[in-house]
């Protein structure tokens, strides 16, 4: 069936604020249906809360509300458009639920919407844990033994019947928010009432537990006439008992046969086709029982999810943007493959390599959490590696992780306490991977290894492979090492400075033997069908496959499909890899425009990323797209082939920044601000001095490197003490002390944490005010893009603070002189590009806390606001093709908008929550108001002082 | 570990890998699988006979082997390529490895080689031969072997697989349906999708005349997949042509779909590079609905023929590259397609033809 005429403007739901189990994969999904839809000529109206998304960029849809996900803003845009849909499948749980309570108060047939993508029925089938259950029996498909219980007693009962072990699932809950194992009766009373808390409507499913089975999801796309297609089949490394979200999981699945995985796929399609009549997404989770093979359905999800963003950069099928074609009615044979632009878009892709994700944690920002995983996702991001082979792929992603490892071991960094190593295999938690590696080493059997994790074997071969391979390697010197050895190293995934580690030598001299034998990175293409066709979307990834000449006669162009060629200058864009707190969506906000800004500016675009839940990773982003870590090897072994004219590092945050050093090193040029200049503005001792000459304030400081020297100091500054290590993210170990017993404490705790540290100490402005100010500079002129005054006062980290733009309660006259020192740094600092800096103010007088010459966290909050692209500017100002001054901005400034920042904290049910100078958001919203009186205001600034703790 | 084995093409084109089964030297024509599972059932298929498969899938070998998944008697294919070869597997259920069951099988393969980099040759310049060798790495000795192997194109190779005597599978006395099978190189489950469906079939060695099989008094005719260049199987076309005169119900998988058309004057052709995998689109035109299909073929009906021709008509199209995927009789009770509705490997879209030709009986 063609388009469906009757549909002329649809609306699409985002997914809100980031919080843990709802990231920025739905950005990814709701930009991608955007440009889809608007292919096709639809109006789209768009409403989402998070400002630092691409879907709520003005020339993405006809309409764009920054308003909260509430019923009456739905309504409001209704009263206003003519709508003819509603599209819920794209914003997560969040936009389905939104869906559900406009549905059940006859607010979409009022204004007569209908909803397409999904059948709310089948919303509720799968979110209800009895229909679900119910249904699935009708259908034939096994599923947990178990009954919803909605009362403390009731919940007793099916327990009883049932017997233990158990688990508890509340219903209408976001990743798995309350859910718990229960393997012994003592432990029952207290995960029922947890559970029963959680659950919006108080009711949970108590089950019968099937830890230790084996994981799958697969991923399914439906059109109208029923013609179903499985896009990708993901296995869980680890097996049930940790959330998707938290498990390693790799695709294609390693370990089934044929037969089991066709069983698994007509399941598939007979749930899908169960669950209700809709064409679009879904995301269907499978448990197999390993000895039996019984195969029970855990749950389903009829719309585009994290592992759908996951299979869309996987294979390179665009899920959601076929998902948003299959909505207006189309069926899947009347599209186009993408990637290869000759073939149908109904096939399911095969893939010729491996990738390995690895969910990303931020444990250390929640002091006191139960760090162990289980049926509620805590990871905060992940990453992605792909490879020709399970053991690279694992690598990769391990050194995609940003975890001041450099991949999966062989790093010195190695746990060797045999007790704290058989309690984390039986106890999973972040590094359990790594532990298992280590296990072997240590020469634990595999039974013991097994029984422990329950992991399938070949995967555990694979990472018993390693240990074996290790100590072969081990048994050469870099002088003596064969190629083949080398090479073998290489295909596995090791990095060069892994290598160096275990053959005890230097990272740089294991680079030179590894080319002097001819060994080199080649680049293959992600193409969706195992290049049996030819594909034409340059979407790349690294592997050494065949790289030894000798091993055979095809030419170098015949191996690498990466054709450098071009008439373009080049340049790359670095990435921000995994999301964490401080490190987030707003970044890859920023890389997405620095990529569009450097393609109008005529340049070729190559975009590095390794986080497969992005914009920036979408393959028709950037000219270019190499998924690899953002790592030094890779990066640099990419900039060897491409040779562009020079790395934009401003853009990804810490993580592209802090590669900097390096690249100035290597003499590759940075474009924009030269290294020097970042580094002077980190340099808190250099920094000052620069203040000083310009006639600036900034809160007396000292820099020290143990807790004696942070005594003496501490005397001269005096308390309450700022006490940080240099060159971290997002206020990482940063604290507010007040006396010398918390400064010893403290300083001893962060030179436990990062030995050789240097720590400084500032005198900290107690009840000042707090503002900061991002600006635009060329070296010669600066705009200052704006200026946002925090509504608690200083002393809570900004990423933390409620915030208001422009500011409110500064006098003219302060918020002249932020403006004037903004100049004076950014030109003092050479910016070239964005810098943000952050004021204290006190007493009526303006101090410097520090200067970023960076993208920062509210750039891409200002260009919502004011609705300009900024960074677009700031990136052709960069690349020399565009001055300040040739830019006219003509910012819309209508009353406030308030950044209000969101936390996941109940993900941690121990956490401390209050807020300090230690950032622990992990997503924020916008909401705008019209003046001072607005009540939402009013009540926050009332507020403003209950939160800070010291 | 150093490169102990040699993968060489007819083209020159060299690679270097290692041992994987048998020591050994090995001919064969070098064609590529993309599917992703059901490596034991593409090793097994007969269609398979006389090539060396390259599997683009990155890991083979995970799940080891077990009886269950065989789809003839032995291995068929003439070895075998692949990027990255498990020697452990975890499947509980399996009971040998695939390296002990290629050992078993006398079989030579190589691994650790660039598949994708293989591929992209041959999907340019068409399947060709290639010896495999883990006697010799020298690449002259290999090249002189290798120009005896003979060129698939005009090779009949069906009556080499075909059973030499024919047998029955399904219960004779309760059976609804009787199925006279001819075996040009047929799979286990292609029978056993009759089987299920309430038949008794009877396979009779390839060259078995109409008049033979008739005896038996079959319901219908099925006309198996089977490899090689179905041009020279005269015996086989005359055997369709005459079932076709007597009106009989009769379809035909794969080699089976080629003999059909030929029967009625419809002319095959090789293809530059086959479908190999289980991700082939198929649209039937009849309904309008799509499937995903197992497919596994080098050589093809030539679609302008079957245009001008009255007596055909088009039931199947394949959605990448407009090549006939299925077709019909007019007036006649036959059928056939060119994929593999019984997939094993593969999904089990299309399995309602077996269905439609129980329908017929």
């Amino acid at each position: 069936m063609p388009k469906n005429t009757s549909i002329r403007s649809v609306l699409i739901i985002g997914s809100g604020p980031i919080v843990i189990g709802q990231a920025c994969e739905f950005d990814y999904s709701g930009s991608q249906a955007v440009r889809s839809l608007k292919e096709e000529g639809i109006e789209v109206i768009l409403i989402n809360s998070n400002p630092a998304t691409i879907m709520t960029d003005p020339a993405m849809a006809d309409a764009v509300y920054l308003k909260p996900l509430e019923k009456k803003y739905i309504v409001e845009i209704l009263e206003k458009h003519d709508i003819d849909a509603v599209l819920p499948t794209m914003g997560g749980q969040t936009a389905l639920n939104l869906a559900i309570d406009c549905e059940k108060a006859g607010i979409w047939e009022k204004y007569g919407v209908k909803i397409i993508g999904v059948d709310i029925h089948a919303v509720e089938t799968t979110e209800d844990r009895e229909k679900f259950r119910l249904c699935m029996k009708a259908l034939g498909a096994h599923v947990c033994e178990g009954r919803t219980a909605t009362s403390f007693l009731e919940g007793k009962k099916i327990a009883q019947e049932i017997g233990f072990p158990l688990v508890i699932r509340p219903s209408y809950t976001l990743g798995g928010t309350g859910g718990a194992f229960v393997n012994h009766p003592e432990d029952f009373n207290e995960a029922l009432k947890n559970g029963l808390t959680a659950s919006p409507i108080h009711e949970v499913l108590v089950e019968q537990s099937i830890m230790g089975w084996k994981e799958f999801e697969l991923e399914l796309l439906r059109d109208s006439i029923g013609n179903v297609i499985i896009i990708c089949t993901i296995e869980n490394f680890d097996p049930m008992g940790i959330h998707t979200g938290d498990s390693i999981t790799v695709a294609p699945a390693m370990t089934l046969s044929d037969k089991q995985y066709q069983t698994m796929r007509n399941l598939a399609i007979k749930c899908m086709n169960g669950i209700g009549q809709f064409a679009g997404g879904c995301n269907i989770q499978f448990a197999m029982h390993p000895e039996t093979e019984e195969i029970i359905v855990i749950e389903i999800n009829p719309r585009v999810s994290r592992s759908s963003a996951l299979a869309s950069k996987a294979t390179g099928y665009p899920i959601a943007k076929i998902a948003a074609k299959l909505a207006l009615g189309y069926n899947l044979d009347e599209l186009q493959n993408q990637i290869t632009g000759s073939t149908s878009a109904y096939f399911e892709p095969t893939i010729d390599y491996v990738i390995v994700k690895v969910p990303r944690w931020n444990f250390d920002k929640f002091k006191g959490a139960d760090v162990s995983l289980g049926l509620q996702m805590k990871a905060v991001g992940e990453a992605m590696g792909i490879g020709r082979n399970f053991q690279e792929a694992l690598q990769k992603a391990c050194q995609s992780l940003e975890n001041r490892r450099n991949g999966l071991g062989a790093d010195g960094k190695e746990l060797n306490d045999q007790q704290k190593i058989l309690y984390s295999l039986e106890h999973p938690s972040s590094d359990r991977v790594f532990h298992i590696k280590d296990a072997f080493r240590l020469g634990i059997s595999f039974k013991t290894i097994k029984k422990l994790t329950q992991i399938d074997d070949w995967f555990l071969h694979q990472i018993e492979d390693l240990v074996f391979f290790e100590k072969k390697l081990q048994s050469h010197s870099i002088d003596t090492i064969p190629a083949e050895i080398l090479s073998e190293a290489k295909k596995k995934g090791y990095a060069d400075r892994q290598i160096a580690h275990l053959l005890r030598c230097l990272e740089s001299q294991v680079h030179q033997k590894r080319i002097s034998f001819g060994i080199k990175r080649v680049f293959k293409l992600v193409d969706t069908c195992a290049a049996e066709f030819e594909a034409k979307t340059p979407y790349y990834y690294s592997t050494f496959d065949t790289h030894l000449s000798q091993s055979t006669n095809f030419t170098e162009a015949q191996l690498n499909e990466s054709n450098q060629k071009s008439n373009k200058k080049k340049v790359i864009v670095l990435g921000s890899g995994p999301n964490r707190i401080g490190q987030g969506i707003e970044f890859d906000y920023s890389c997405v425009h620095g990529v569009l800004a450097a393609k109008e500016a005529g340049y070729e675009t190559i975009m590095i990323n390794c986080n497969p839940e992005t914009v920036s990773t979408d393959f028709d982003i950037a000219d270019k797209l190499y998924f690899e870590p953002i790592f030094w090897e890779h990066i640099y072994d990419i900039i060897q082939h491409e040779k562009p004219e020079g790395v934009i590092v401003q853009l990804g945050g810490q993580t592209a920044l802090k590669l900097a050093e390096k690249l100035d090193r290597y003499g590759i040029k940075i474009i924009g601000t030269t290294f020097k200049s970042l580094d002077l503005a980190e340099d808190r001792g250099r920094f000052s001095s620069l203040l000083k000459e310009l006639d600036i304030p900034y809160p007396q400081f000292g820099s020290v490197k143990t807790a004696e020297e942070a005594l003496v100091l501490a005397k001269d500054l005096g308390f309450p003490l700022l006490v940080r290590p240099s060159y971290v993210l997002g206020g990482q170990s940063m604290k507010i002390v007040l006396n010398e017993e918390e400064l010893e404490e403290h300083v001893v705790k962060v030179l436990n944490d990062l030995p050789e540290n240097n720590i400084l100490l500032d005198h900290f402005l107690d009840k000042a005010i707090e503002a900061e100010a991002d600006a635009i500079c060329d070296g010669e002129d600066v705009y200052v893009i704006g200026i946002m005054e925090h509504i608690e006062p200083a002393g809570i980290h900004s990423g933390d603070s409620n915030a208001m733009l422009p500011p409110f309660s500064l006098s003219p006259l302060l918020i002249e002189q932020i403006e004037v020192y903004t100049r004076k740094i950014a030109l003092a600092l050479n910016t070239v590009g964005l810098i943000n800096i952050q004021f204290a103010i006190k007493n009526n007088k303006v101090y410097i806390i520090e200067a970023n010459p960076r993208a920062s966290r509210t750039v891409p909050f200002i260009c919502k606001a004011y609705q300009e692209p900024y960074i677009k500017a700031a990136t052709k100002v960069m690349l020399g093709d565009k001055k300040v001054k040739d830019f006219t901005f003509e910012p819309i400034k209508k009353g406030y908008a308030i950044k209000i920042p969101v936390f996941s904290f109940n993900k941690f049910p121990n956490v401390n929550k209050e807020l300090g100078p230690e950032m622990k958001s992990t997503g924020e919203a916008i909401y705008f108001i019209e003046n001072l009186q607005d009540e939402y205001f009013q009540q926050l600034h009332n507020d403003r002082n209950l939160y800070l703790s010291m | 570990m150093k490169p102990n084995t040699a993968l060489l093409l007819e083209d020159g084109s060299f690679f270097l890998g290692h041992s994987i089964g048998k020591i050994g030297t090995t001919t064969g024509e070098l064609c590529f699988n993309t599917g992703m599972t059901g490596y034991q059932e593409i090793y097994t298929d007969p269609s398979y006979f006389g090539q060396i498969i390259i599997n683009t899938v990155a890991h083979v070998g995970n799940y080891g082997t077990i009886a269950e998944d065989n789809e003839s008697k032995q291995v068929q294919i003439a070895g075998m390529v692949c990027n990255q070869f498990s020697t452990n597997y975890s499947r509980p259920q399996a009971t040998h490895s695939l390296q002990q069951y290629f050992e078993n099988a006398q079989l030579v393969g190589i691994s650790g080689i660039d598949t994708r980099a293989l591929v992209q040759h041959i999907r340019n310049k068409g399947s060709m031969n290639a010896i495999i060798s883990s006697e010799t790495i020298h690449k002259e000795a290999l090249a002189e072997q290798l120009a005896k192997t003979p060129n698939m194109k005009g090779l009949e190779l069906a009556s080499k697989v075909s059973t030499t005597e024919s047998y029955l599978l399904g219960d004779e006395a309760t059976a609804k349906y009787r199925i006279a099978v001819l075996d040009l190189g047929i799979k286990r489950n292609i029978l056993l999708n009759f089987v299920e469906r309430g038949a008794v079939c009877k396979v009779f060695p390839a060259q078995t005349s109409f008049e033979e099989m008739k005896k038996w008094q079959p319901n219908g005719f099925f006309i198996s997949n089977g490899p090689g260049d179905p041009a020279p199987m005269d015996y086989a076309t005359q055997t369709v042509k005459t079932i076709l005169d007597a009106n009989l119900p009769l379809f035909g998988i794969c080699l089976g779909h080629q003999i059909l058309a030929q029967a009625v004057g419809v002319n095959t052709f090789k293809m530059h590079n086959g479908h190999r995998g289980l991700n082939h689109p198929v649209k039937n035109i009849i309904t309008g609905r799509c499937e995903i299909t197992s497919q596994n073929h080098g050589f093809g009906v030539v679609r302008e023929d079957i245009e001008r021709n009255t007596q055909v008509e088009i039931t199947h199209l394949n959605l990448n590259d407009g090549s006939i995927e299925g077709i019909r009789i007019r007036n006649k009770k036959a059928f056939s397609v060119q994929y593999h509705p019984e997939s094993s490997p593969g999904p089990h879209d299309s399995r309602y033809l077996f269905d439609d030709f129980m329908a017929m009986l």
